[in-house]
């Protein structure tokens, strides 16, 4: 049970994020659309910090915490680059990834936000049980 | 007015803001993750109080809004208008599910993960900047 308080109190603090760069700025913190946005070169200055803040939020965690945050990646380089072009590609297409219409998108009772999280959970836990069922 | 002093410091707050919420809550683990979306092997649920906590928070903050003809530092709100919900959205969403679950990582984790350095971190996230690039040439061309 104990595992679960610092996952509920981070996904508050990206709940908090997302309200005030709603309420201040008036933009959803979606980082699919951040992300095409400044590789658009659209609104450079508000992207682009916002991006360096998600960068030194680690850098902030693990100074605080005495240690770096866990982070243990499995996956090998082949399949990172297939799957860094699908997540990006994909989330472009979609309109939104887990930030957006996951988190925004259901704050805001948006169906079309409910069809994409229904479909991209399912579409992952599909492709993780097809991972570990062939590759044990 | 959109790229304002105070725009950029809400920016820089709340990009910080998140990526502490992405790196406290375990996000940025991809085993973790994976372990989540393993609903059929040994299920790790604590990822779900993430998208539950964000959710309800940023339930209140689209609540407040609502109240509002305009946010503080902008003249009018950016809401997406779309509401159609197309083979486009639905395809872009499983495309996206597949990749997220071969590696662990969605746009905001994997960037915020550069902070620890790693080469694998960086492979992703460039791979991801192309697949973004890339729709956006291609979605550019179609329409």
């Amino acid at each position: 049970m104990i595992e679960f308080i610092p996952s509920l109190a981070g996904g508050m603090l990206i709940g908090l994020s997302a309200s005030m760069l709603l309420l201040l700025n008036g933009r959803i913190a979606g980082i699919s659309g951040i992300v095409g946005r400044l590789a658009q070169g659209s609104h450079i200055g508000t992207n682009s910090v916002f991006v360096a803040g998600l960068i030194f939020g680690p850098i902030v965690h693990g100074l605080a915490a005495g240690q770096p945050p866990a982070s243990t990646i499995t996956t090998s380089w082949p399949l990172l680059v297939v799957a860094g072009l699908l997540v990006g590609f994909g989330s472009r297409m979609g309109s939104g990834c887990t930030s957006g219409h996951g988190v925004l998108g259901l704050a805001r009772l948006s169906p079309r936000s409910f069809v994409a999280v229904v479909t991209f959970l399912t579409a992952g836990l599909v492709t993780v049980g097809f991972i570990r069922g062939v590759m044990p | 007015m959109r790229n304002s002093a105070p725009n950029i410091a809400t920016a820089l707050v709340s990009g910080l803001i998140f990526g502490l919420g992405l790196s406290l809550s375990g996000m940025i683990d991809p085993v973790r993750v994976q372990g989540f979306l393993d609903v059929f092997g040994a299920w790790d649920p604590s990822l779900a109080f993430v998208l539950g906590g964000a959710v309800v928070v940023a339930f209140l903050g689209v609540a407040v809004s609502r109240r509002l003809s305009k946010p503080a530092f902008d003249r009018e709100f950016h809401l997406p208008g779309t509401q159609t919900i197309d083979r486009r959205l639905v395809v872009g969403s499983a495309l996206f599910g597949i990749g997220w679950g071969i590696a662990g990582f969605c746009p905001g984790p994997a960037i915020s993960a550069l902070a620890l350095g790693k080469v694998e971190v960086v492979v992703f996230v460039l791979a991801m900047v192309l697949g973004v690039v890339a729709h956006d040439k291609w979605a550019g061309q179609i329409n």
